[in-house]
């Protein structure tokens, strides 16, 4: 009789996690829920073209609104050639451009980061920094605050990108914070301490300072945002930007598979950090200073809120989100001060006057009941509607 | 060397306060995996609910500040117990969206203490015995900071044996290690997991009281400057782990102190033991190694 | 594959989960009969351990319908199908590692009055290391727990996943007869790899390949025996050589 067959295979790969709980895994396992949207996914090239036709007009009419006379009450403060609207605008703009960086980090790449804050400082502040304390002129200038953006997200994102998840969060958290505190702290008088700091005029060309001047700035604001919007559409369609979603997925496979995800997070990172400088520069022109606040981990939220709201791993989220949380924050103090809700009982007057409150609400909601965002929203919204129509032709 | 007393001593007190943020936050994720960036907000209606009650009951008086304590932990408590229900529970295994949601709610939450109380600080007076000193070996420590240091140190000891002895001590203990194998032994864990929420609000709660006489004053702000260090010691103690939390808060506490004092340094300086801790060891001081 | 005049404990028909997007059970059918230790066998990966999970829900099941005692399960959650006499003993044996032994017990016990005489005669081991940490236990104590765990309570089935991995002969010997005296009493559900200890104690078995059912047989003994057979579900040769699996690492975390 032959001897009993005894086998000692290993046993089967048991490939559920445990415990949920595993600290380095969660943030991971569940920012891989994040999808990017496919980019123009079942898109013929008639509806390519009509896409790209859609946005030269919307361009065209963004860069022409400093010269209408274009009134939208209630969401505008003034006509839209006058300064008030136009300062409202570019802000929106700007912040877009802000998260559509963060849109990189989060939605690319499934970073969760904590610190984005911190280079967005690193282009106001820096810039204010060197206009009033090297006397170059502004060009230079912001060269130079690049170069320093780039080394600083280069430096911070070798240590951060060492971990994964939550204590890369934490990490990134952590560096923002030592931001925020050496900005308050005001080493050599440079930072302004907790009134922040303005840049000189001296080394600002005349046709950007100034209200009259508004519409400059205006158009500087519109030009970043279109640039960062190029820069991203480029990156996420790069091979960097690709592996950098396949680790967003299944960071095991992409290893497996003999590629870098260190490298590629790395970029991702470096660029959206240099982005987010960028139009840090352009926003220390516009606001004529900043301030504290804008290293802060407060104000990285402010950008997350945006992308979520908006949807997140969609580009367009990311605007849209941008758009709509400054238009909110400017315009709510305007409508609750308005008497229809000044006359409200307290109990509904006083949240109600908070735009923060509307906004975290909201997010809440959001969270809640729309996952994906507003573009998640619109494009059910839009799949449903097909869906009826289809139905109703057969 | 009196100096060095007085620093030790105030930086355990700051500890204590850390202790009371972290001891929540370090269960709540051990267990649930959430990150709960509201639990400044429990803290900070603690406080201003408590400040609210001792001055129409009086302040200064030590009965007075008892009832503040107990106010704080129920109002906490509370709060934290209906963001689990309402919030957390009906994204049950989606952490990402756990977290948001907590980012939207403290948002909300400062909003509308700064609708309701303004954005300025407000005085806190509590018993007059606060405001003296007591000699320890040469140093004048503020009385205040060592009722910090005992209330913190009570809940503690009350938190360790609600885990060492009940029932759902033992679910909670048992869960931060393994949550499948506990559902998996017919435990229905969501009510561990409202226990949970609840108790770290109730500290939260009480940290928020103590916060207030230890810096003085409450303010809408004072939960998430708070919660920035207790997410630290936190993360240096290891998440999940209640020992973890209470070692780092003093070493975090102390450590600050000491810097802020010679150097003027001391958020930096934990800020960089943060970075250290987690490049060498990411789960923390005492956390399970993954 | 039950005798006809008695109901099947557990019945399950098209059953599938996914993990990850993966679909690692792919429509198995079969019934578990109400008495004796039935074998669910199979390679590595085949879908052996994600079967089981997927029975008490702890893997999401994307379609398919189970029977507990008659009664449908697909919409009960977790915790709730355990309360209704379902002992788990899973792979890796998943003890508390802070709580004592005595308390990893307690926190098992569902009924008004566990089987704990049974318990303590099995496993006289564990009452001597009642307050001893239970993550301090060699593999083979620890193993104890697990299946002390599952036959404290009365259950009306027991689903045993590979509870000689890892072990001593020795070991492996007071697993083996730990689950034949339970199996008295409760019908058994064994994922096994040991051949051996399949051949002592299995009497029906079910073999798994590629996340479907391929082949059932009443003695598993018989199977056994069959070469052919069993060379070509399980990759294993009679004469000894055994087949190595280019994976080797163990699934769990030790």
């Amino acid at each position: 009789m032959s001897p009993e067959p005894t086998n000692t295979l290993p046993s089967e790969e048991s490939t559920g996690e445990r415990n949920n709980t595993s600290a380095v895994n969660t943030v991971d396992k569940v920012a891989r829920r994040v999808r990017v949207q496919p980019a123009r996914s079942a898109q013929g090239p008639r509806s390519k073209v009509g896409a790209w036709g859609l946005g030269l007009a919307g361009l065209l009419l963004m860069a022409a609104l400093p010269l209408l006379n274009i009134s939208i009450p209630g969401i505008l403060p003034t006509p839209t050639y006058q300064p008030g609207s136009l300062q409202l605008l570019a802000m929106c703009m700007l912040m877009a451009a802000a998260a559509l960086s963060y849109h990189l980090l989060i939605g690319v790449a499934g970073l969760l980061s904590f610190g984005h804050a911190l280079y967005f400082g690193a282009g106001s502040y820096g810039l204010a920094i060197i206009l009033n304390n090297f006397g170059l002129p502004l060009l230079p200038a912001m060269g130079l605050t690049l170069v320093v953006a780039l080394a600083l997200s280069a430096v911070t994102g070798m240590v951060a990108l060492r971990v994964t998840g939550i204590p890369f969060a934490m990490v990134t958290l952590a560096f923002a914070q030592a931001g925020s505190v050496l900005v308050r702290r005001n080493p050599g008088g440079a930072t302004g301490g907790e009134e922040g700091v303005s840049p000189d005029a001296a080394g600002i060309p005349d046709f950007l300072i100034g209200v009259a001047n508004t519409r400059n700035l205006y158009w500087l604001s519109l030009l970043t945002l279109l640039i960062v919007i190029v820069v991203v559409t480029w990156v996420q369609s790069s091979r960097a930007g690709h592996v950098a979603a396949a680790v967003r997925e299944n960071e095991l496979r992409v290893r497996v598979l003999g590629l870098q995800p260190y490298w590629a997070k790395l970029l991702i990172f470096v660029v959206a950090g240099v982005l987010a400088a960028a139009v840090g520069m352009v926003f220390v022109l516009l606001q004529s200073g900043t301030v504290p606040r804008q290293v802060s981990a407060d104000f990285t939220i402010t950008l997350l809120v945006m992308v979520v709201l908006g949807g997140v791993g969609s580009k367009w989220g990311a605007v849209i989100g941008g758009v709509l949380y400054t238009l909110l924050d400017q315009r709510l103090s305007a409508f609750a001060n308005s008497i229809a809700v000044e006359s409200l009982p307290a109990i509904l007057h006083v949240p109600l006057s908070e735009p923060l409150f509307i906004l975290g609400a909201l997010f809440v909601l959001v969270v809640l009941f729309m996952p994906g965002g507003l573009t998640g929203a619109v494009r059910r919204l839009r799949e449903r509607l097909s869906a009826n129509s289809a139905a109703k032709r057969n | 060397m009196s100096t060095l007393i007085l620093l030790l001593i105030t930086g355990v007190g700051l500890g204590a306060l850390y202790f009371l943020v972290a001891s929540g936050l370090s269960l709540i994720y051990g267990l649930m995996g959430v990150l709960n960036f509201a639990h400044g907000a429990f803290l900070t209606l603690g406080a201003f609910v408590s400040w609210e009650m001792s001055r129409r009951i009086g302040e200064g008086t030590w009965l007075t500040f008892i009832i503040t304590l107990v106010i704080g932990a129920a109002v906490g408590g509370v709060f934290a117990a209906l963001t689990e229900f309402a919030l957390i529970r009906p994204l049950y295994n989606r952490h990402i969206e756990q977290v948001l949601v907590t980012v939207g709610l403290s948002l909300a939450a400062v909003a509308i203490f700064e609708g309701v109380w303004g954005t300025d600080p407000q005085y806190t007076k509590g018993p007059e015995w606060f405001t003296r000193t007591t000699d320890v070996l040469g140093a004048q420590v503020p009385n205040d900071r060592f009722v910090t240091i005992i209330v913190a140190a009570l809940v503690l000891l009350g938190v360790v044996l609600f885990l060492k002895k009940t029932r759902y001590g033992m679910i909670i203990r048992a869960g931060v290690e393994n949550r499948s194998m506990v559902t998996a032994l017919g435990i229905d864990v969501r009510k561990a997991f409202t226990l949970v929420f609840t108790i770290g609000g109730a500290a939260a709660g009480i940290g928020g009281v103590l916060a207030s006489h230890y810096f003085g004053y409450v303010s809408p702000a004072l939960g998430g400057s708070l919660l920035i260090f207790a997410f630290i010691v936190t993360v240096i103690g290891g998440l999940g782990s209640l020992a973890g939390a209470a070692i780092a808060s003093v070493v975090v506490g102390v450590l600050q102190q000491i810097t802020n004092f010679y150097w003027g340094v001391g958020d930096f300086v934990v800020i960089v033991l943060l970075a250290v801790v987690l490049l060498t060891k990411p789960t923390g001081l005492m956390g399970k190694t993954a | 594959m039950s005798p006809d005049n008695i109901e099947p404990i557990l019945r399950v028909q098209g059953l599938r989960a996914a993990i990850d997007g993966s679909q690692v059970v792919d429509g198995v059918d079969f019934d578990v009969p109400a008495t004796g230790i039935t074998a669910l066998l199979g390679r590595n990966g085949v879908g052996k351990t994600s079967t089981i999970k997927s029975i008490i829900g702890l893997i999401t099941r994307t379609g398919g319908t189970i029977e507990l005692a008659g009664e449908r399960i697909e919409k009960v959650p977790t915790h709730k199908i355990i309360q209704r006499g379902v002992g788990y003993v899973p792979e890796d044996r998943e003890v508390f590692s802070a709580l004592s032994v005595a308390e990893n017990l307690k926190l098992a016990e569902r009924d008004e009055h566990p089987n704990r005489q049974l318990v303590d005669e099995l496993f006289p081991d564990l009452v001597k290391r009642a307050h001893q940490a239970a993550g301090s236990l060699s593999g083979g104590q620890q193993q104890m727990v697990s299946l002390a765990r599952a036959l404290l309570n009365n259950n009306k089935l027991l689903l045993v996943d590979e509870p000689t991995k890892g072990l001593a002969p020795k070991i492996v010997q007071e697993v083996a007869q730990a689950l034949a005296i339970a199996a008295q009493s409760v019908p058994i559900l064994l994922v096994e790899q040991n051949l051996a200890v399949v051949r002592q104690l299995a009497a029906g078995a079910i073999i798994l390949s590629g996340g479907k059912v391929v082949h059932r047989t009443e003695s598993a003994a018989d199977f056994l025996n069959d070469e052919a057979l069993t060379q070509r579900f399980l990759g294993v040769q009679s004469e000894g050589a055994v087949e190595q699996s280019a994976e080797t690492t163990s699934g769990g975390m030790l």
